[in-house]
């Protein structure tokens, strides 16, 4: 891709062991890579080929074991207030339980140290933007999955934080509400145009989503390929009109063409084992 | 044959009216002793008088405040000290031990040495009571606090939370239940811990009731005050469903 948008993540020979039992277990083997700034960056690899921890070490949840990240701050400062530089989004339920959707969406901006009334007037509309309204009080336990990781994502973005990292938020939820989000994040996304690292082992979610795909390797994890789908499906994007093209079945074709040897390395490593 | 839910219900309610009969009868004609067995009528009759001359409501006022009193000296500690081993480890490294070394005495055991120290006084059984809870509510509380799902840590620590947040937000909400689990453990305890007390170190309450009715033999009375635990045992069960129906609105589905 010729972006000429300026590079808002360089990561450079980022490796990660883990010690399981002992044996050092490789998981991350020298990532390379730059995420343009308001780039939809999805990730896909065979299961366990390090891309989760890849986003747990941006998210700052993991320690790496060598290599560099430099994220290029939008405006440094000392101010708690301060736009955060991250938010992650988790795969499993994540949302706290014991609070109403308006206290977990601005969990965030408690942390920052907003105000009870401050911070509930910020997330208002970002509640509504993702239908969620009318549920401000309700509890997590009276709300269907689908709109559990919507909570969890309004969570994200009412922080407002300079990049969003998403470990397969939609992974648990059937596929019908699995295209209405994806939708809806779409949407939401297209206003404000975050720089995003979006983790999936759907093939088809990451065409629809990304403005790039990156194929990992099976562990430990490398970069395999990259591949363009800015350059394909532009901005605005429609789900249905990603889908129904011809070019989905070639770029399908080019990541499980990277993918393929990978997943299938991935397996007869496991049946060894 | 399955009886239809209304059905059921009603045989609940005539299996204990059942009983009550059968027991009445078999005291009149004399089938069971009514020396040990004293006919439920008769008890009845123990129990309005008892309450007539007020020494029912005396004895249970006196029970009651113990069991209060003591429950909170035992459970606001082992709250505080449950969460600070919960979330400190340095301060579990010191006093899990000591826990561990002193939890398996047998609560009650300890109640000579505390009428030693506090006297036959009101403090003993206060001191004895609070011993029996705070370690179920400690252990609870730790418990909880160690066992909240790692995810919620990890929004925590993605989000920046402070310390205080951390605690406020994340480890005592996430620990809610299994603390109320303890104090609902610790109220059983509790109860047996001031019935037995009250046997054998003090002059008042129901415990000490009980076990007169036996030494005089005044076994309608001793009935009586059995029913009376029961219905505190009750009681407390009550509360404490109460409590976490407030508490814990995101527990109940």
């Amino acid at each position: 891709m010729t972006s000429t948008a300026p590079v808002k993540v360089r990561i450079r020979g980022l490796r990660k062991r883990f010690s399981v039992k002992g044996r050092p277990i490789e998981a991350l083997d020298g990532i390379d890579v730059d995420v343009e700034a308001g780039a939809f960056l999805c990730i896909v690899g065979p299961s366990g080929c390090g891309k989760t921890t890849l986003l747990r070490i941006l998210a700052g949840l993991e320690e790496k074991t060598a290599g560099t990240i430099e994220v290029a701050r939008d405006a440094a400062g000392k101010d708690a207030r301060e736009r955060p530089v991250n938010a992650m989004v988790f795969q499993e339920q994540s949302i706290f339980p014991w609070m109403t959707v308006r206290d977990n969406v601005a969990f965030g901006l408690k942390a920052r140290g907003f105000s009870g009334r401050d911070r509930y007037a910020i997330v208002e509309p970002f509640i509504r933007r993702a239908n969620l309204g009318g549920f401000e009080d309700a509890l997590p336990h009276q709300l269907s999955g689908g709109m559990k990781q919507r909570v969890s994502i309004t969570r994200a973005f009412a922080n407002d934080p300079e990049m969003l990292l998403m470990d397969e938020p939609f992974a648990a939820l059937d596929e019908q509400t699995k295209l209405i989000l994806q939708a809806e994040l779409l949407r939401i996304w297209e206003e404000s145009r975050k720089t995003v690292l979006y983790v999936t082992h759907s093939i088809d979610e990451a065409i629809v989503l990304a403005d790039r795909i990156l194929v990992m390797t099976a562990r430990p994890g490398r970069v395999k390929d990259v591949v363009d789908v800015a350059s394909v499906f532009g901005r605005p994007r429609r789900v249905e009109a990603v889908k129904e093209s011809a070019q989905y079945g070639e770029l399908f074709g080019r990541v499980w063409g990277a993918l393929r040897e990978e997943v299938m390395g991935a397996q007869a490593a496991e049946a060894v084992s | 044959m399955r009886l239809r839910w209304g059905g059921e219900r009603l045989l609940s309610v005539l299996s204990p009216v059942l009983l009550l009969a059968l027991w009445e009868l078999a005291a009149r004609t004399n089938a069971i002793d009514t020396r040990f067995f004293p006919a439920p009528s008769d008890i009845f009759a123990a129990a309005v008088t008892l309450i007539r001359t007020g020494e029912l409501w005396d004895n249970l006022s006196i029970t009651l405040v113990r069991l209060a009193v003591g429950f909170l000296l035992g459970a606001v500690p082992g709250i505080v000290v449950g969460l600070a081993m919960g979330l400190f480890s340095p301060v579990r490294a010191i006093l899990q031990p000591l826990v561990d070394g002193t939890f398996p005495i047998p609560k009650i055991a300890i109640l000579p040495l505390f009428i030693l120290i506090f006297g036959l006084g009101e403090e003993s059984k206060y001191a004895i009571i609070a011993v029996a809870v705070v370690y179920l509510v400690l252990i609870n509380t730790q418990a909880g606090v160690r066992n909240i799902d790692r995810i919620y840590l990890d929004v925590g620590k993605n989000y920046h939370a402070t310390r205080w947040m951390m605690f406020t937000d994340v480890a005592l909400p996430g620990a809610a239940p299994l603390i109320l689990a303890g104090l609902r453990l610790g109220m059983g305890v509790a109860l047996l811990v001031i019935v037995a007390a009250e046997f054998v170190g003090a002059r008042s309450g129901v415990g000490y009731q009980i076990w007169t009715s036996w030494q005089v033999f005044q076994v309608d009375r001793m009935f009586v005050y059995l029913l009376v635990t029961a219905v505190i045992g009750f009681g407390t069960a009550v509360v404490m469903t109460f409590l976490e129906r407030v508490l814990l609105p995101w527990k109940q589905h």
